[in-house]
């Protein structure tokens, strides 16, 4: 059984109430560190834990922090992306539905390693329930003196406010964020300045996820060398997954990423397997814009190792033979699904929810849509799939923010690995329309390539 | 001329207190948000000089604003819109046929609002809920794990509690 850092209370009855939270060790982050620590010492131990950020990119935390600028007289700001829509992600939600008091002890020993005294949780608006939950939280906090002036006697105040978006995937992005945080259309600022200079009302800001901010609390509780210690290689501590689509227990796990991913696909305390005895055709691991990988490819790496569920393991083999971490969000197809499809569902997203700013992406996201629906129906030609290919290569890398890499890698995935699927839609337009190409041969054994 | 009642407005007051001094634009999602809830669940074009006058802002600053985000109706809507996510997790749990059943059940189709006012179905783009697929939004919650039969079911819920409410 994998070692719980974050979920390992999730399931103690009333964990969701300040009394409980408390009972259960609750808040000994908040003492350590501001009884025992300086604010430059927390901030240390975050980055001797080697936590990576947790909302997809994976940025070392402690040094994101370590960037904010400190200009005497000038507020700074944390800001926790808590707007979470990458399609297979809901890990975040999770946590602040069943342990609000984790994120808020997260944030109050994040704010004072930062100096916020103001911060602010920008939740998606969709998750409209959420915010009561956190509230709650937060007056309780509050009312056990963790929040407010003067926090045990150290001098530090905070506040935590709690701001809904209203449905903007693009908002996760941490400069769009912070422009809707100001009250404005989420579209994307040109970095730099970097937020960390000029955020949030043009102070130093730092933007991090849910599940990066939770993560502070056992480095604080174990210190960062300790925390340091789990997991392999540069993929520290804990990552939580939240796993889809054709499983037989989709949800929300927490790893130490040393298990395999085959061993997440069908051991009974994860994923517990394809429903009905199905095959596993395919698999985006980390979130829709991480490249689809078939099955042969997925759960060997292109040099026939195991591939493990960690940073380093599922991004082996570049975007050529590999995909990434991102988000957690795993998502999984059995044989009987369609890539085209599914693609297109994705290109239909990325479509939506392009802000509109950068014309490659804005056109390009609407084009890659029509071509794959046309493709779907049976409509397609032949050099439509190269026509796919050449819209992908000219968003990617050609946008302010990387909204427009996330829509470009989807279709570049499924292109490479599924071209054959695409094709038999266009050779086959009366039969796709009908009947799905199944798992063909995507779990096949590969043949392992050998370093020259 | 539509305003809030003084219970909304303290909350507004409430809202623009957690920013910093000046920077009351800030509130503004919030406050559309409350707006559309008491204004019928959707915004016209006079909510929103509405919220513009009660946030100091220019008309146009609004118009923007709304018009971007997905959750902001421009439109009338029935009393209950069934936002039925159709991205891929949630399509590969059978959304399509939810999205089709409620088509028929309620002779309407996306985006369409049935005859009696009572219910507006929408399709929107990934809300989170990728491991309870297929699924959608009513009001302020998930209705999650859909099958056709629960559907049936949360339409009786909505009409009895239309009715309960008239």
């Amino acid at each position: 059984m994998a070692k719980k850092l974050l979920l390992e209370k999730a399931h103690v009855e009333g964990i969701r109430t300040y009394d409980v939270y408390r009972r259960e060790g609750g808040y000994a982050a908040v003492e350590k560190a501001l009884k025992t620590l300086s604010p430059d010492q927390v901030t240390e131990e975050v980055k001797k834990s080697g936590l990576r950020g947790r909302g997809g990119a994976g940025f070392p935390t402690g040094m994101k922090w370590s960037f904010l600028a400190k200009p005497e007289g000038v507020p700074r700001y944390l800001v926790c992306n808590a707007d979470e829509s990458e399609p297979g992600t809901f890990k975040d939600r999770y946590l602040m539905e069943f342990l609000p008091h984790l994120l808020i002890e997260g944030l109050i020993v994040s704010s004072y390693a930062l100096g916020s005294n103001s911060t602010y949780i920008y939740i998606r608006g969709e998750y409209a329930w959420i915010p009561d939950i956190l509230e709650q939280a937060i007056a309780e906090a509050k009312a056990a003196g963790w929040l407010g002036k003067n926090i045990m006697g150290t001098g530090f105040d905070l506040e935590i406010y709690v701001h809904r978006g209203a449905g903007a995937y693009i908002c996760g992005e941490e400069t769009a964020l912070i422009e809707s945080l100001e009250g404005k259309r989420g579209n994307p600022r040109i970095k730099p300045p970097f937020p960390a200079v000029k955020g949030v009302w043009d102070c130093p800001t730092v933007v991090n996820n849910v599940e990066t901010l939770a993560a502070v609390v056992p480095i604080i509780n174990m210190g960062g060398e300790e925390y340091a210690k789990i997991g392999v290689g540069r993929s520290t501590g804990t990552k939580l997954l939240s796993a889809c689509g054709n499983i037989n227990k989709p949800g929300v796990y927490e790893i130490d990423m040393t298990i395999s991913v085959e061993e997440f696909i069908y051991y009974d305390e994860y994923c517990g397997g394809i429903p009905n005895g199905k095959r596993l055709k395919a698999c985006i691991p980390g979130g829709s814009s991480v490249p689809i990988l078939p099955a042969n490819l997925l759960l060997k790496t292109a040099k026939g190792e195991t591939r493990m569920m960690n940073y380093e393991s599922l991004s082996d083999g570049g975007f050529a033979k590999g995909s990434m971490m991102g988000s957690g969000g795993f998502i999984v197809l059995d044989e009987d699904q369609c890539v085209v499809r599914h693609t297109l569902t994705l290109a239909r997203f990325y479509r939506h929810e392009s802000c509109g700013q950068c014309s490659p992406c804005r056109e390009g996201t609407g084009w890659m849509e029509k071509i794959l629906k046309n493709i779907e129906m049976g409509k397609g030609k032949r050099s439509d799939i190269d026509l796919l290919w050449d819209i992908q290569r000219k968003i990617e890398g050609n946008t302010i923010c990387p909204l427009g890499d996330a829509a470009a890698w989807p279709v570049a995935a499924a292109i490479r690995h599924f071209r054959d699927e695409f094709e038999w839609h266009v050779d086959n337009p009366q039969e796709c329309l009908v009947r799905n190409y199944g798992l063909a041969h995507y779990a096949d054994p590969l043949e392992i390539v050998t370093p020259a | 001329m539509i305003k809030f009642s003084d219970e909304k407005l303290k909350k507004v007051d409430e809202i623009v207190a957690r920013y910093p001094q000046g920077k009351q634009k800030s509130a503004l999602l919030m406050i559309l948000h409350l707006a559309q809830e008491e204004f019928g669940g959707w915004l016209s074009p006079e909510a929103l000089d509405y919220v513009a006058s009660l946030l100091k802002l220019e008309p146009i600053e609004v118009y923007e604003v709304a018009t971007f985000y997905s959750m902001y109706n421009l439109k009338p809507v029935g009393r209950y819109v069934f936002e039925v996510c159709q991205t891929g997790p949630c399509m590969l749990r059978g959304s399509d046929d939810i999205i089709a059943y409620i088509k028929q059940k309620l002779n309407i189709g996306v985006g369409e609002t049935t005859t009696d006012g009572l219910f507006t179905l929408k399709t929107v783009e990934c809300l989170g809920a990728c491991g309870y697929a297929p699924m959608m939004q009513v009001g302020k919650f998930f209705r999650e794990h859909l099958t056709r039969e629960k559907v049936d079911a949360i339409i009786e819920e909505c009409r009895r509690n239309a009715a309960a409410n008239n």
